[in-house]
């Protein structure tokens, strides 16, 4: 009898080719919550200061108050007020995002142009506009995982269905 | 004779500038006089179709500084049928729309499987397709429900809805190609626009009915909806269907990528915010009569519209025209395919005088699309993401239709 992994090989198409460890190394720039992934390099926000004067400021504000953009900086314990500040120190509950989506989105007009020092450095600068890290703290890819963000724990998984009945029966729908 | 020209030439005049409203889908205009005499030849065959000049409908584009980090929005209120043609299928892109060379696009699918594999684009056309029928919302469609000021027409008001015929291969087939390990959980799944936008896959709901889609509508996908590889994440929000697919990475846990933090994530009236909410609940909308349009005297009319759900099929919808006092059933237009649109119709008798149209719409679990007013019971005013109220319209007496805001 044949083992059912066997079975399962014997079933491919055998459609695609099996990549180098190399390509897989140059396409994967993938950053886990865990800091898995990150690359070799560091900032701080002394250093990321003027590239984000430079780069950044057009569109996210001086103090990354926003301007043709949305804000970054801001918004501690707004969450629950009528006109609640989402930014990178009021909402996003890992730093690892911060380092990941400057590096593969930013800046806006020219993803990609950054070198990994210079996103350590802006991912520095943001979290020091938010009084998260210190001017002088260096961040890298030991140092950035171990960033609390003030909204850590903030989020809560999807309780759908949460509003509105069910055929029949009338009352209100509740949580799975 | 010339007489009659004229005001022919007045009548057709007018209902131009009446808008699009009223359009070839749903009503002819008034009787062509018989020609007469001799005729000229019409245009030769063509190679690629378009359509008539007379027909004028667009997406409806945003003012912005950055429209390659936009949405335009279907013109729900001129279709018909429950297909979008893909000219008119919403668009939301996060870093504009990326020129791709087939011949040189690749899709690399690695992580904890394993045999890591790059897929040519001709590889998996080659591998045995399916084609199925669903909708695409944005979780940001009718976000400008939740507050005073609503949508003015259907397409304001919810057109980051679209639906379409696509045609691909099954993820699960390329996942049982790459061997998924026991770990395995979720997938990173990233873009090759730009930006590389990215979103996490549950691994369940890939192996149940995703699909690596390269056709639409009868053709290759366009450029705007991720030529020429994109996911098909059926009933779930939109941002989810990663167009220009190009990796595929196979983890233990979700990555907490922007996009499904800082955005489309529900914030709650305690301050806390739902993640993960994937599923867009039933909805529906009347887009006929709706706002923006008018109607030419009291009398007969046929109210339509689209309901759709992510948890499966449309079961029924109710149409109310008093305000919400009584509700009957529309008929419902087959096919009813789970998580695609469903058109409805409804026969009217318009007395001439105010009226509120509005629908309602349960889907297969039971679910009933519940009102504005239930829904910010619950969720408050700022989650701005999965909006799925009952939309009203109101039919002034002089036959106009406006959003029902106060």
């Amino acid at each position: 009898m044949l083992m059912p992994n066997l079975v399962a090989i014997l079933a491919l198409l055998a459609v695609g080719r099996t990549p180098t460890p190399e390509e897989i190394r140059a396409w994967d720039i993938s950053v886990a919550p865990d800091g898995a992934g990150l690359p070799e390099g560091s900032g701080t926000a002394a250093a990321g200061k003027e590239i984000y004067a430079n780069r950044c400021a057009r569109c996210h504000g001086a103090k990354g108050e926003g301007r043709d953009s949305v804000p970054v900086a801001g918004g501690q314990g707004t969450l629950k007020s009528p006109k609640p500040l989402r930014t990178v120190g009021s909402y996003w509950p890992y730093a690892t995002t911060i380092f990941d989506y400057v590096s593969r989105a930013m800046p806006f007009d020219k993803p990609g142009t950054l070198s990994h020092d210079q996103v350590y450095a802006v991912t520095a600068y943001v979290l020091y506009l938010n009084g998260i890290v210190a001017e002088d703290a260096m961040i890298d890819a030991r140092s950035l995982p171990k960033v609390q963000m003030p909204n850590r724990n903030g989020f809560v998984p999807d309780p759908r269905p949460d509003v509105g009945r069910t055929r029949g029966s009338g009352s209100a729908r509740k949580a799975r | 004779m010339e007489d009659t020209q004229s005001t022919r030439r007045r009548w057709l005049g007018l209902t131009a500038a009446l808008g699009a409203g009223v359009t070839a889908c749903k009503r002819s205009g008034p009787e062509q006089a018989e020609e007469t005499g001799p005729r000229l030849l019409g245009k030769p065959v063509s190679a690629y179709g378009e359509r008539s000049p007379y027909e004028t409908d667009t997406r409806a584009l945003p003012n912005t500084r950055t429209p390659e980090a936009a949405s335009s929005r279907t013109p729900l209120q001129d279709s018909c049928g429950i297909l979008t043609p893909s000219s008119l299928h919403y668009e939301r892109h996060h870093a504009g729309v990326p020129n791709i060379d087939p011949a040189r696009h690749r899709l690399l699918l690695h992580g904890l499987v394993d045999r890591p594999l790059i897929f040519t684009v001709d590889e998996i056309r080659r591998m045995p397709s399916v084609s199925h029928i669903h909708f695409l919302e944005c979780s940001g469609n009718s976000g400008g429900e939740w507050g005073p000021k609503t949508g003015r027409d259907a397409s304001q008001s919810c057109g980051l809805a679209s639906c379409s015929v696509w045609t691909g291969v099954p993820l699960s087939s390329l996942l049982h190609e790459a061997g998924v390990q026991k770990d395995a959980k979720w997938l990173i799944c990233e873009g090759a626009d730009a930006c590389k936008m990215q979103r996490s896959l549950p691994l369940d709901k890939a192996m149940q009915d995703t699909l690596v889609a390269w056709g639409q509508n009868g053709e290759a996908l366009r450029p705007e909806q991720g030529y020429p590889l994109r996911l098909v994440v059926p009933g779930w929000e939109g941002n989810i269907s990663v167009k220009w697919l190009r990796r595929i990475k196979v983890t233990g846990q979700p990555y907490m990528v922007r996009d499904e933090t800082s955005h489309y994530t529900d914030l709650m009236p305690d301050g806390t915010a739902r993640i993960f909410t994937f599923v867009m609940d039933a909805k529906s909308l009347i887009t006929f009569p709706s706002g923006g349009q008018r109607l030419n005297g009291p009398g007969s009319y046929e109210v339509t519209g689209l309901a759709w759900s992510g948890r499966g099929r449309i079961e029924r919808v109710e149409v109310s025209t008093d305000l919400g006092r009584s509700w009957q059933n529309a008929n419902l237009q087959e096919p009813r395919l789970p998580m695609a649109f469903t058109r409805f119709r409804f026969p009217w008798k318009w007395d001439g005088s105010a009226a509120v149209l509005q629908s309602r719409c349960t889907d297969e679990s039971g679910y009933v699309q519940p009102s504005k007013e239930e829904l910010i019971a619950v969720r408050g005013l700022n989650s701005q993401f999965h909006y799925n109220g009952i939309k009203p319209w109101k039919v002034m007496p002089d036959g106009s239709v406006t959003n029902a805001d106060a």
